[in-house]
């Protein structure tokens, strides 16, 4: 548990250093997530500890989230004045989003699915 | 009554207070959720945030305060995030079976939530600044306050709004899904995790573990493309 907490936070530390150094435009968790899914891919199977480690995590995925949302009120002002803005742009667009991604996907998966058959 | 103010600003000074205050608004945000039926109206985040918000204005503690000892819990977000590797190792098979369908599902969607916020945003006589930090909505949050800041956006402002995104993505994907029947659970995942990020991937996770893997692989996927694709199609609009 405590070996597989580790290992993440190794590969977090790579992506940041690779992020610094190359300086890309993407933070380091998500070059990080590459590197373990690298290193599972070469290794075969998820070690124990590891596999514990993320989904003790994981299964707190959104509790994880609140301290960054709590930031909101930071912007009461602007949220005041383009509150309804926001809200329909935010409501209308997510909408069209998944409509969009779900209905092509679908399509592509299926066809793909069948062609294989 | 000056002891218990001594305690008072020596608490709020430490990160417990902040820490527990965190817990305690997710604790009681989850409970209302039950309590309504996980209805994902009342998503446990934003519950959360509310109460916490409401929290630290009566007692008048400043957001920077709070986060000196909130930034503990939002620092385990980096290695949750490089936990996504596991679900995506164990479902590589279907990963790879679905590659190039899964790529161009994912630009199309980075290109129709970016490209449809901005519009609806200028059609409504938005401000610069509301456009800019709400482009990058679907990015899961630390990758869109890097492109907020990038644009020229409020990174907090969209960092708060990703997860309004997230909560919005929560209610309306379940309900699309059924109108567009569309069943497959890979499908459902990748979709939820593209429109709504980390939110859409907590919820695929309770839905199976192979919509929990893509609904992660098309957070980390948009998370990386849209960190290219977006400047550069803000950059071309001219906004």
């Amino acid at each position: 548990m405590l070996f597989g907490f580790l290992v993440l936070l190794v590969c977090q530390f790579c992506g940041e250093i690779i992020v610094r150094y190359l300086d890309l435009p993407f933070p380091s968790p998500v070059v990080g997530m590459v590197i373990l899914l690298a290193g599972l891919i070469m290794h075969g199977e998820v070690p124990k500890g590891i596999r514990q480690a993320s989904e003790g995590l994981l299964s707190y995925l959104a509790l994880l989230f609140v301290p960054a949302g709590v930031g909101l009120m930071v912007h009461y002002q602007l949220i005041a004045a383009d509150g309804l803005t926001i809200l329909t742009a935010l409501i209308l667009s997510t909408a069209i989003t998944l409509l969009v991604t779900g209905v092509i996907l679908d399509r592509l998966a299926k066809n793909k699915i069948t062609q294989e058959q | 009554m000056d002891e218990l103010n001594t305690l008072w600003v020596y608490l709020s000074a430490s990160p417990l207070l902040s820490i527990m205050v965190t817990i305690i608004g997710f604790l009681i945000a989850s409970h209302i959720n039950r309590m309504a039926g996980g209805s994902a109206f009342l998503h446990p985040v934003i519950v959360a945030i509310a109460l916490i918000v409401a929290f630290l204005t009566l007692v008048g503690t400043s957001y920077e305060q709070y986060f000196e000892g909130a930034q503990f819990i939002h620092f385990l977000l980096g290695p949750a995030t490089v936990a996504l590797a596991i679900p995506l190792f164990d479902h590589l098979e279907r990963v790879k079976q679905m590659f190039w369908p899964l790529i161009i599902a994912c630009i199309s969607g980075i290109f129709t939530a970016a490209l449809s916020t901005i519009a609806i945003v200028i059609a409504m006589g938005g401000s610069r600044e509301t456009v800019l930090s709400l482009t990058p909505k679907s990015v899961t949050s630390p990758i869109a306050m890097g492109i907020a800041e990038k644009i020229g956006g409020y990174p907090s402002l969209t960092a708060g709004l990703v997860l309004v995104t997230g909560a919005i993505g929560c209610v309306i994907g379940p309900i699309m899904f059924r109108w567009l029947k569309i069943e497959d659970h890979s499908v459902q995942g990748f979709t939820m995790g593209l429109a709504a990020h980390g939110f859409g991937t907590a919820q695929s996770f309770t839905v199976s573990s192979i919509a929990g893997a893509f609904a992660g692989l098309a957070m980390g996927l948009t998370g990386m493309l849209s960190a290219f694709i977006l400047p550069l199609l803000v950059r071309f609009l001219g906004i």
